[in-house]
């Protein structure tokens, strides 16, 4: 039977028996427990359990701490993977990366012009988007970005004036 | 299926229909509060049919819409419909729950679970890419008033591929350029069209060969510009100019060698009278040489609607179900196919 770890439920790696004082303590760790207490794990040359475990570890770590869409799990790797979006929320928690992937796709188009709903929802929205362009053209500016910023100044002026109460309190809010 | 001829059959004198077989235009939509397609359950997926279905759809559905559930629908028949240009291929091939509304005359369909929830589609004969896009915003409109549609203030229309998003717009016209590709004038044509950002299918879309020197140009770009604007685009400037072109290719051809082009088109039409086995690919190509011979004038007696008739009835679930026999895994269809355009071109 394999051991788990004293401190996860992952396998131990490690197994030690120390004795202080005449009493006999077992250690069992797991890869990321061990390097942790400062063990040297040993640097086989083939791909050893260790080893194996080590990536299996880092690249579970790595993806804990990748962003993913509330609504739909969706990550970046693997929207660009399968080329689909995977909800509206996706278009939201993505949007910078989106952003910078539709502008290649639509041959440096940036912003939507054209018939939108009339649904009352859209114009709250609108004006969460100009405190957010209104961001970018600041960074944009700031970087020397002019062509960037040229764009997203006519987006600006796409998304037409205030006209709704609630921009200011927007803020900076994301959805 | 309705056994009426498709209103891309019926172009005789259709809009610049000696060189347009057909136009159409297609929205891709998304509905507040459901995942995309890509994303989303099998039982998500019924879910989304049945709201789609239990709203009045409006416009060319005023009379009723024929409603297809393509999950239980033969093979044959997906096919039929796809011939028809009512469905796309992945449609006929997905295997997840999905539907299509067809209007009583077939000129406007949507697809429920293609890639995106809705996609909304109108044909016509010819050029109409303005007439079609009129229609086709209202009939939008009518379905928003029961569908919310999923949009961002910045990036428009979302859509599940990030090519539709914006507008979710795509106008293409189905272009017969057969003089083009005998002064062998196309591979201009098409760096053109790469150039304007356009995209060049084939007969049947993506991945088929320009079978016939049939073309399918449609827009690649549908965020940053209007609705309005692509499709005046289109219709006011890239078709015009794609029809001029052929037309000057046409007179070129006459000038330089009527004998030829006459002998040309009319082989094609001895072969159509007299063949024993026909392929579909033979079949496409001959028709389109005698559709050439048609339009110019060089062949009597045979009306163009009639070769547009034959484009579509010698696809092999047309031919199966005019002969009342099974398609696929290789069944050998050329005989009936032979018959069929034989008896048809006498
Ligand atoms: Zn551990
Ligand atoms: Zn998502």
């Amino acid at each position: 039977m394999e051991r788990t770890c004293d401190c996860c439920p992952n396998p131990a790696v490690v197994h030690e028996t120390l004795v202080h004082n005449g009493v006999k303590t077992e250690v069992h760790l797991c890869a990321e427990h061990a390097a942790e207490r400062g063990y040297i794990l040993p640097t086989a040359t083939g791909p050893s359990l260790i080893a194996t475990k080590l990536v299996e570890k880092a690249s579970a770590t790595a993806a804990r701490a990748v962003k993913t869409c509330p609504n739909c799990g969706m990550t970046m790797q693997s929207l660009r993977e399968s080329g689909l979006v995977g909800c509206a929320t996706c278009y939201r928690h993505f949007e910078e990366e989106l952003g910078t992937l539709i502008e290649r796709t639509q041959d440096g188009a940036t912003a939507h012009v054209g018939r939108h709903p009339s649904q009352v929802s859209s114009l709250i929205d609108r004006a969460a988007a100009r405190n957010r362009i209104s961001r970018e053209l600041r960074e944009a500016v700031s970087r020397e970005e002019y062509e960037r910023a040229a764009r997203l100044r006519d987006e600006l002026l796409a998304l037409g004036t205030s006209d709704t109460s609630g921009e200011t309190a927007m803020g900076e809010v994301r959805p | 299926m309705s056994s009426q001829p498709t209103p891309l059959a019926d172009a005789a004198m259709a809009p610049l229909g000696d060189c347009v077989l057909s136009s159409r235009v297609r929205l891709a939509r998304n509905l507040v509060g459901f995942a995309f397609v890509n994303r989303s359950s099998p039982e998500q997926l019924a879910d989304i049919v049945h709201r789609v279905q239990s709203v009045r759809l409006g416009g060319p559905f005023e009379g009723g819409a024929r409603w297809v559930n393509v999950q239980g629908t033969s093979p044959a028949d997906r096919l039929l419909l796809f011939e028809r240009n009512l469905i796309s291929r992945p449609f006929v091939e997905a295997t997840h729950p999905r539907c299509a509304a067809i209007s009583a005359d077939e000129s406007t369909s949507v697809m429920v679970n293609e890639e995106d929830h809705l996609r909304l589609q109108m044909l016509a004969p010819g050029m109409q890419l303005r007439e079609l896009s009129d229609r086709m915003f209202a009939f939008d409109g009518a379905v928003e008033r029961s569908l919310e549609y999923a949009f961002h203030p910045r990036f428009g229309y979302l859509t599940a591929c990030t090519t539709n998003v914006g507008t979710g717009i795509r106008v293409s016209a189905m272009l017969h350029l057969p003089a083009l590709s005998m002064v062998q004038e196309l591979e201009r044509v098409q760096r053109a069209a790469k150039e304007l950002h356009l995209a060049i299918r084939g007969f049947h879309g993506e991945g088929t060969d320009a079978l016939g020197d049939f073309y399918q140009v449609s827009n690649q770009k549908t965020l940053g510009r209007s609705e309005r604007d692509i499709v005046e685009e289109f219709a006011g400037s890239i078709v015009p100019q794609f029809v001029e072109y052929e037309r000057a290719a046409r007179r070129v051809l006459l000038e330089r060698d009527a004998a030829a082009l006459d002998d040309r088109v009319h082989r094609a039409l001895g072969i159509l009278r007299s063949c024993r086995l026909l392929s579909l690919e033979e079949a496409i190509k001959f028709l389109a040489r005698v559709r050439l011979g048609v339009a110019l004038g060089r062949i009597d007696h045979i009306p163009i609607a009639l070769v547009n008739r034959l484009l579509l009835e010698v696809q092999p679930a047309h031919l199966a179900r005019a002969t009342g026999t099974s398609i696929g895994n290789g069944r050998d269809d050329r005989a009936p196919r032979a018959e069929l355009v034989r008896n048809s071109l006498r």
